[in-house]
């Protein structure tokens, strides 16, 4: 067999594994779908009266504005989980006896990200089905549903090795858990929630600039038909970037814990 | 063409040194393991067995020294020391939210067998080590030896032809001990080179072709298990004696100087095993005196310590 196979193979075992994981403890999964959809049911509900009637709509203009903001700040929870279990992998014996053994390195990353992923998308579905039930009216075409699963791909793509780096790094899986919170945050700090004219200055800047805005511009483009203009062009270019840093990342630390 | 038989040492070890930070760990050790044997690096806690066992499993560079482990160099040709070893670390390295049978069939597929040899050979091994009734269990749920065993049938998985075990039995209940040691033998049987490392002289006595003593991080004494324990006078028994006068004729019959006539004590050198043991009875009724007592000292790390450094084996744990 060759190396690429190898590689595919070991890969294919690993995300095994992480499934077996998945299905043996459904909680987690339900939590991480939890969070997100009492978010989306206090800020309509509670919230979504005053702040729709300044969209110019009611609660349902709303609902509509909430959604793309909820399904970003469901990955964004979701991959504080990933950082926990490849921090439990990498401070219990497992990773020294997958270390010792002659497999390709990364797979075991590998099956993490791919694991995760599968999870996202479980808890994906999950929130935009309750966001449907209460009044979600989404206008995108087959095709346009077909890029939102492609922009939800790339980001859950590039998060999830963005956590795993930072499962890796953590000294614990306690501090696993705590770092990844502020990507939770930051649908919060742009257009996630409000739209961004009425924050003081700095916020507004912050919030125009960091890399959930434009991936959130663009699913509601394609959701609900407002306009993109270049925001598709860079939320794929920091999916892209944060993949590649991380994976890099995340790699060579791994490759350094090995070693000391 | 022609076939050369030449027994290559599965490990071979010189000069090997690793410190972390300004601690020096391991200071120029070496070493040979024969193929097909068993060896014991027997060491305190501290010493630096663990260490060892890391770099020669590739999980650790070593400072300096030149080292082959199945013929192979641990940092340039990692994957192929890999692909020839088997390591069970100091701690279990089992996936614990996977079942026994589920951690199995996951070393099978990483060792690329193939779906019926790899579910042959997990089914084997779970009869093998007594885990039927706990395969389908979470390896959370297992007691600590089971946990070992399920470690051990994890390491086993891919055959390798020389494993690595780290205290095996540390922890473990004389009972799981013994069957460890039982399944070491078996291994052993099979042609299997072991390495392994212990706090316990009884174990390696009991597992171990060649034992290597380290203490600070060298070598202080190496040889088989005989050769070693004539040279630790730690084993002898004790027996009591009702009277001085029975202490004394049991001296002179025995021919032993070591006596405590406060204690009414005598102090006979011996290995402890029955047929010594017999040995002494049987002469003392020749003279018709029987101790009242009899208590039995076999030689431990602290008297190979002794023996071999001068000093009581001491524990170098870091205060942290
Ligand atoms: N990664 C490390 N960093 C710093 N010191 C270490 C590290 N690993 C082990 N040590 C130190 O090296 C010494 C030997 O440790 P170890 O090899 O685990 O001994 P043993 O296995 O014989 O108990 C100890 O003093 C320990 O504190
Ligand atoms: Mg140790």
């Amino acid at each position: 067999m060759t190396t690429l196979a190898h590689t595919l193979t070991d890969s294919r075992t690993m995300f095994r594994r992480q499934l077996l994981h998945l299905r043996r403890y459904p909680s987690l999964t339900v939590m991480l779908i939890g969070l997100p959809v009492i978010f989306l049911l206090l800020f309509v509900y509670v919230f979504g009266g005053a702040v729709g009637a300044g969209l110019g709509g009611g609660r349902d203009a709303y609902v509509d504005y909430l959604t793309p903001g909820i399904l970003l700040f469901t990955v964004a929870g979701a991959v504080a989980g990933t950082a926990i279990s490849v921090a439990m992998d990498m401070t219990e014996g497992i990773v020294d006896r997958f270390r010792s053994m002659a497999i390709a390195r990364a797979s075991v990353l590998t099956g993490h990200v791919l694991g995760s992923m599968v999870q996202i998308f479980i808890a994906l579905f999950a929130v935009l089905g309750v966001a449907l039930l209460i009044g979600f009216r989404p206008t995108a075409t087959p095709l346009e549903w077909l890029a939102v699963a492609g922009v939800l791909t790339a980001t859950s793509f590039a998060l999830t090795w963005f956590a795993v780096a930072l499962g890796i790094v953590a000294d614990s899986v306690e501090t696993a858990s705590n770092t990844p919170m502020f990507l939770s945050l930051l649908p919060f700090l742009g257009s996630g929630f409000v739209p961004t004219d009425t924050m003081p200055t700095a916020l507004r800047l912050f919030g125009e600039y960091q890399p959930f805005t434009p991936i959130i511009e663009t699913l509601r483009g394609l959701l609900l038909g407002t306009g993109i203009g270049n925001s598709a062009a860079i939320a794929l270019g920091w999916c892209a970037g944060i993949s590649l840093l991380s994976y890099v990342w995340a790699k060579r630390k791994y490759n350094k814990r090995a070693a000391s | 063409m022609s076939t050369t038989v030449t027994t290559r040492p599965a490990v071979s070890v010189a000069g090997l040194r690793k410190s972390f930070g300004t601690k020096t760990v391991l200071d120029g050790i070496d070493l040979t393991v024969t193929e097909g044997t068993v060896f014991a690096l027997l060491g305190p806690n501290g010493a630096g067995k663990t260490t060892m066992v890391r770099i020669l499993a590739t999980l650790l560079e070593a400072d300096g020294g030149s080292i082959r482990v199945a013929g192979h160099d641990p940092v340039r040709e990692a994957d192929a020391v890999r692909a020839a070893i088997g390591l069970t670390g100091q701690f279990a390295a089992v996936d614990k939210l996977l079942t026994v049978r589920e951690n199995l069939r996951l070393m099978a597929d990483l060792n690329r067998l193939g779906r019926t040899e790899g579910r042959r050979r997990v089914d084997r091994l779970i009869q093998r080590f007594d885990l039927i009734e706990s395969a389908p269990k979470p390896v959370s749920q297992l007691s600590g030896g089971q946990q070992r065993r399920v470690d051990l049938a994890m390491t086993l998985v891919g055959n390798p032809r020389l494993i690595f075990l780290d205290e095996p039995t540390t922890g473990l209940d004389p009972r799981s001990r013994v069957e460890m040691w039982q399944i070491v033998r078996e291994l052993v049987a099979e042609g299997v080179t072991v390495f392994l490392t212990t706090q316990y002289l009884e174990e390696a006595d009991q597992l171990a072709d060649r034992i290597a003593v380290l203490d600070h991080g060298r070598i202080v004494a190496e040889g088989t298990p005989d050769e070693l324990k004539r040279q630790i006078p730690g084993g002898h028994l004790v027996l009591r004696f009702a009277d001085p006068g029975a202490l004394r004729t049991a001296a002179a019959v025995l021919n032993v100087t070591n006596r405590d006539e406060n204690a009414l004590t005598l102090q006979v050198p011996s290995d402890g095993d029955i047929a010594s043991l017999r040995a002494v009875l049987a002469t003392l009724d020749g003279v018709h005196v029987a101790p009242d007592h009899l208590t039995i000292h076999t030689p431990d790390l602290d008297d190979v310590f002794f023996a071999f450094t001068g000093n009581p084996a001491s524990t170098d744990e870091e205060t942290r």
